[in-house]
Formats: C-alpha cells, sequence, structure tokens
C-alpha cells in the first residue's frame, strides 16, 4: 500500500514537472503579486505602454484599484478619458486592422501569466534582439518569429543575438546558461532598471491573471488552520473514545 | 398511532412518522444497525471519501450552473466572471474543480481495495457491478465538465474524444455529425454537454450510489480478511466480529474526512493547477478552432486509456482496446477463480499479477500524458498487453496459485 502511494505521487510530481515545462524558459522569474508598489508601477507601465494594442478583457480598472489601495484620483489618471471605473481594460486599437498590420491581432493579455507562465512573460520582454530579416526588424529569442515589434526597444535599449557557446561537459549536464545578448544601442534605462521594469509588469500580470489568488491564499490560511489544529484532534479523540469498547 | 403501531415503538413527531414512512427502520438497517466487520483499515476511508466529494461536486455544481453561460461566445468570459466577479466565485470553482480530480483519486483508490480484499467475489457481484457503471457514468461526466470552460484544450480535446465514434465502421462519419450537432464542435455540442453534465449524467450517478449503497447493505461489507462475518453470529443474530457502522464507523470516517480536507483544502486554495494536471495551462486560452494545439492531452484521470488508444496502430481497434479496458473491469468477479478473496491469504502469483497490473496503470497513465516516441509506445503496447493479461489469465492463475487457509473470524 505503501508502494501504490510512493509510485502514484512520484506520477504526480513527474508529469506535473512535465506538464509545466512545456518550453524552455530563458530567465528563472517568481512573481509576487503581494507586492503593492511594484503592482501599481506595473499598472502603470502597462497603461501606458502595453494598452495600446493589448487588452486585459476581464480586469476591471476599479477591481485593480481596489485591491492595490490606488485613490480614485490616482486610477482616473490611470484610465483615458473615455474609461469609467468599472470598465475593462479594453485596447482602443481596431482588431481586424491590427491583423492586418501585425500579421495578427495583439492578444488579450489578461490570462497570459497563467497559460504562458510568469517566467516566460519575463523572459520575452528581455529577449527581443536586432534581426534585419524580420519586418519590425526584431525578433525574440523567447519567442522565435514574434510578430510584436519591441516596443519597449527606446527604454531597453537595443541587443544582438551573439553566437551561443556550448559546454560540453562531461556529464552532459546543462545548467541556465545566460543568453549570449550583446548591447549595441543604450536604452534611456539602466539594465538593472529595465529589469526592475518588467519585473513589475510582470508581477502587475501575474496579478492580473488571478485578481483573487492573494485572497485564496488568506483564506486557505485560516481554513486550514481549523482543519489541521481542530478539526482533526477533536475527530481524532471522538474516534477513539468511541473505539476504545471495540476489541 | 396508527391502526397498528410501528413496530420499533416511537411516539410523538417521529412516531406519527414511522406510522406513515419507513424512517426509523431506514435508519436502523442502514446506519445504527448496520453491522460492519470491526477491522476495516486505511483502504475503507475511500468509500465514504467519495460519497463526500459528490456531494461537493453536487454543491459547488448548482452555484457555478446559476453563473456560467454555456454557450461558446460567452463560456470562456462566464468562467473568468465566475473567478473575478462572482462573490467566492474562485472558491467554489476551485471546489468543483479540484473535486473532479479528487473524485477520480479517491474512486482509484476505492476500487483498488476491492483488488486487493476480493470485494468483487460472490456474494458481491452486483456491488462491483454498479461500481463500475458509477466509475463509467464518472468518466462520461469528467469528460462533460473539462469541456465546458471552452479552452483550448477543453475543446481539442473534446474533438479528439468525439472523433473516436468516427472509427466505427459505415456509421461513424454520419454518427460524429449526430452527436457533435455540427461538423465540427460548436455551440450546439457545448450546449448538449451542459445538458448532459448538469442534469443527465448527474442523475444516473446518484441513482447508480443508491444501488450500489442498497446492494452493499443486503449482502454487508467485505473486510481486509476476506472473511464472512455473518457466519458467525451471537444469540442476537448480530455478527460477533461486526459493529454498528453508527457511531462506530461514522466517527472514524468524520476523522477520514479531516485528513482528507486537509490535503484537499491546501490544493484548493494554495495549488488548484498543480502544475497544469488539475487545470491544464491551454486552457487559460480561449477555444479557438482554427489553431490546433501542438501537443493535445487528456487530463489526468484518463491518461491510462489514451495511452492504450495511441499504442495500437489501427484507430477502430485502438477505441476498442480502450473501451474494452474499462468493459472488462466488469467481469472481474466470475474471472477469479481463487478460494480465497483476500491478498493477505493469496498466493504469490497473484500477488505478482496484481504488483505488474499496478505498474502497468500508474506507467501507462504517465505515457499518457507524453508526446509519443517509437520507445514509449512501444512500453505503452507493452503495458497495454499486461493490463490485459492480469485479467484475461486470472481464471487460469488463480486456480492454480498456493492460497493460504482463510481464518474463521477476522484478525486485528
Amino acid at each position: 500500500m505503501n508502494r501504490l502511494i510512493i509510485a502514484l505521487s512520484m506520477l504526480l510530481t513527474a508529469s506535473a514537472v512535465s506538464a509545466a515545462g512545456g518550453g524552455h524558459v530563458l530567465y528563472p522569474f517568481e512573481p509576487d503579486v503581494k507586492n503593492t508598489a511594484s503592482v501599481q508601477r506595473g499598472a502603470k507601465f502597462f497603461m501606458n505602454y502595453c494598452s495600446g494594442c493589448h487588452s486585459m478583457e476581464y480586469l476591471r480598472f476599479n477591481r485593480l484599484a481596489q485591491d492595490h489601495a490606488i485613490p480614485d484620483d490616482l486610477l482616473s489618471k490611470l484610465m483615458f478619458t473615455t474609461d469609467k471605473p468599472g470598465e475593462h481594460i479594453i485596447s482602443a486599437m481596431p482588431q481586424e486592422r491590427a491583423a492586418a498590420w501585425f500579421g495578427q491581432a495583439p492578444p488579450d493579455l489578461t490570462l497570459t501569466a497563467r497559460l504562458r507562465g510568469a517566467d516566460w512573460v519575463y523572459s520575452f520582454l528581455k529577449s527581443f534582439y536586432l534581426d534585419d530579416s524580420k519586418a519590425t526588424g526584431t525578433n525574440n529569442l523567447q519567442l522565435p518569429g514574434a510578430s510584436m515589434p519591441h516596443v519597449l526597444g527606446g527604454l531597453q535599449g537595443y541587443q544582438l543575438l551573439g553566437e551561443e557557446e556550448h559546454h560540453d561537459d562531461a556529464g552532459g549536464h546543462h545548467g541556465p546558461v545566460e543568453p549570449p545578448f550583446e548591447t549595441v544601442v543604450e536604452g534611456a534605462l539602466s539594465a538593472k532598471e529595465y529589469d526592475g521594469m518588467v519585473a513589475d509588469l510582470v508581477n502587475f500580470m501575474s496579478y492580473a491573471a488571478e485578481p483573487g489568488k492573494a485572497k485564496m491564499h488568506d483564506r486557505g490560511f485560516w481554513a486550514l488552520l481549523y482543519v489541521i489544529f481542530i478539526l482533526i484532534p477533536l475527530t481524532y479523540a471522538i474516534k477513539r473514545e468511541f473505539w476504545k469498547d471495540v476489541h | 398511532m396508527g391502526i397498528v403501531a410501528n413496530p420499533h415503538k416511537t411516539t410523538g413527531v417521529l412516531g406519527w412518522i414511522d406510522d406513515r414512512f419507513p424512517l426509523t427502520k431506514m435508519w436502523k438497517d442502514h446506519v445504527s444497525e448496520y453491522y460492519a466487520p470491526k477491522n476495516f483499515n486505511f483502504w475503507y476511508y475511500f468509500g465514504s471519501l467519495a460519497l463526500l466529494v459528490l456531494v461537493n461536486q453536487l454543491l459547488t455544481g448548482i452555484f457555478l450552473t446559476m453563473h456560467y453561460k454555456p454557450s461558446a461566445d460567452l463560456a470562456f468570459g462566464s468562467v473568468e466572471y465566475i473567478m473575478r466577479d462572482v462573490p467566492w466565485g474562485d472558491l467554489i470553482r476551485y471546489l468543483h474543480s479540484t473535486g473532479a480530480s479528487a473524485f477520480f483519486i479517491v474512486v482509484y483508490l476505492h476500487m483498488y481495495r476491492g483488488l486487493l480484499y476480493g470485494s468483487y467475489r460472490k456474494p458481491r457481484e452486483l456491488i462491483w457491478v454498479f461500481g463500475c457503471l458509477i466509475y463509467l457514468a464518472l468518466m462520461a461526466e469528467g469528460f462533460f465538465g473539462y469541456v465546458l470552460p471552452w479552452g483550448q484544450m477543453s475543446y481539442w480535446g473534446a474533438q479528439v474524444i468525439i472523433s473516436l465514434f468516427g472509427a466505427i465502421p459505415v456509421v461513424g462519419e454520419d454518427l460524429v455529425i449526430w452527436i457533435q450537432g455540427d461538423f465540427v464542435p460548436s455551440d450546439a455540442t457545448l450546449n448538449r454537454i451542459f445538458a448532459l453534465h448538469v442534469i443527465a449524467i448527474p442523475f444516473v450517478l446518484v441513482g447508480l450510489v443508491v444501488a450500489h449503497l442498497l446492494a452493499l447493505h443486503e449482502v454487508g461489507s467485505n473486510n481486509p480478511d476476506g472473511v464472512e462475518i455473518k457466519k458467525d453470529k451471537d444469540e442476537n443474530g448480530v455478527p460477533k466480529d461486526g459493529i454498528p457502522f453508527h457511531p462506530y464507523y461514522t466517527v472514524k470516517d468524520l476523522f477520514g474526512v479531516s485528513v482528507f480536507l486537509a490535503i484537499f483544502l491546501t490544493i484548493v486554495f494554495f495549488l488548484p493547477e498543480v502544475g497544469g494536471l488539475f487545470l491544464e495551462k491551454p486552457n487559460f486560452q480561449e477555444a479557438n478552432p482554427a489553431v490546433t494545439p501542438e501537443h493535445i492531452a487528456p487530463v489526468w484521470y484518463f491518461t491510462p486509456f489514451y495511452a492504450m488508444l495511441r499504442a495500437v496502430p489501427d484507430k477502430l481497434f485502438g477505441v476498442i482496446t480502450m473501451f474494452g479496458a474499462v468493459l472488462i473491469l466488469f467481469v472481474l468477479p466470475w474471472l477469479d477463480r481463487s478460494p480465497v478473496k483476500s491478498i493477505r491469504y493469496k498466493g504469490p502469483i497473484f500477488k505478482i499479477a496484481l504488483a505488474l497490473f499496478t505498474v502497468s496503470f500508474v506507467v501507462l497513465g504517465w505515457l499518457g500524458l507524453q508526446a509519443p516516441t517509437e520507445g514509449k509506445t512501444l512500453a505503452a503496447q507493452v503495458f497495454t498487453v499486461i493490463y490485459f493479461l492480469f485479467f484475461l489469465l486470472m481464471p487460469i492463475y488463480s486456480k492454480m496459485d498456493k492460497t493460504k487457509p482463510e481464518p474463521a473470524r477476522v484478525t486485528s
């Protein structure tokens, strides 16, 4: 019986790893949706740089304000003048024409952090490089052939993709290797500032993908506290008491 | 009092009811005077847990139905609406989605218990058959529920499963169109799947559970020793090794429920996706009939059968193999010819056969999640053969196996 449980749990973890893998992610990143300051900055960056093309059709402005302590006057600065607080974040770009311009309409970004993973989005935003063969002038190492131009190029600067270094370890084991990017045009932000900005954006997108997560964790804490420290000891004590007379 | 007093001599409101309805009789027959063997072990928690999960699915399902829109245009958005705008909606949805996987986990362990202790043997064949029907209904219910959020994998999973009917000669193609109500899975398909998921299958499921329990209470529970406690009764007609289900097993099962809740709620609140196993990542994208995902895998509880389907090169024969793997369970009571029921007294051949079967099922489940390669397909073929041989050779090896004598009374 123990063997079966071990086998089952091994099956669960093994397949969970493979299911989460999907593809290789260039940079590791762990989102922090409880960092309100970061999520607020990320929301600002999203509205300034992303929302021209991308919608978040399932996220309401006032839900964001409520979850991340954004007062009314600041929220009105975040929104465009025609938006109302109860509305979803909808891009003004006409979808059909956008599809003609870029080859495909810019996807909705509400759930992208859950679909692709926060680390994937983080890596994607850091991995644009110059590529003359592309109509946009740039390509992306995380999503080769991406139809999105390097919108944040003015901030990050532009980089070239160098030759990939091959590490032929004896064991054939590959650790995380930094992608061989070299900066050719400096951006307005330093590399560290840009990483911080992308982290803010991804924290915001991770929040947007599941706004109720922080509350779920809070509720879960109390629920488990009750089950583990009250319900289990109580039911165990009752069971023991009743079973005393079974021989 | 009625014209003839009820045999339980109850009075007051209860007496009034008992004169007209067998309330006290049912309580005694099924709970307070239902005598269960006193030696139930860990494996005997999963029946009551399955009932708990069934109730969880029914209750959370009712609330999800209040907000969900069964329409190809609105379904995906309505699930996000539940996740974001419905008070407690995310909790209700995760209870339901985690409950679906939990249902299969407890049912698989419950069935495995049957294999270990021979709970399917005479006189419990019908309990086992009703159980297999429950499992079949559960698979249908799980599949239909999986389609409802109308994500990418929901859609393409539905497409793959429904297209299996196309393998049937002559009528296959027309059958697929009839099932879908369209040439591809579409709004019409989603609507009928919704109807089946919320009305038809739950109705059948609950009925089968009642039949399963009635059959169980008619013949009495088996136990880890596989001996019949009814053969040895005291002067009051109570089995010497039996104890009333209530209060002994109600309090014991409540403890089991508490431990189960600790694990279940950890997943619900903190890991509802379980790394893409309980909620698959492609389902965070709305169904797109124009884009086929590069790797289509069913949700984990179907993967052993999916691996069998892919292991067979011919589509029709693959479908037959897959359904055969489920249907062969039904005849298990008539395949086991061993003189003893429980694995405790069975011989080495049965133990090896069961171990091989267990490994096959688990490995097939893993293989069903993977993209196929030549080596993996070969492995799936080998384990599919072992899976079937466990059943098909059972009449032979269970008879020739060297068993130990069963004790007269249960051991503690």
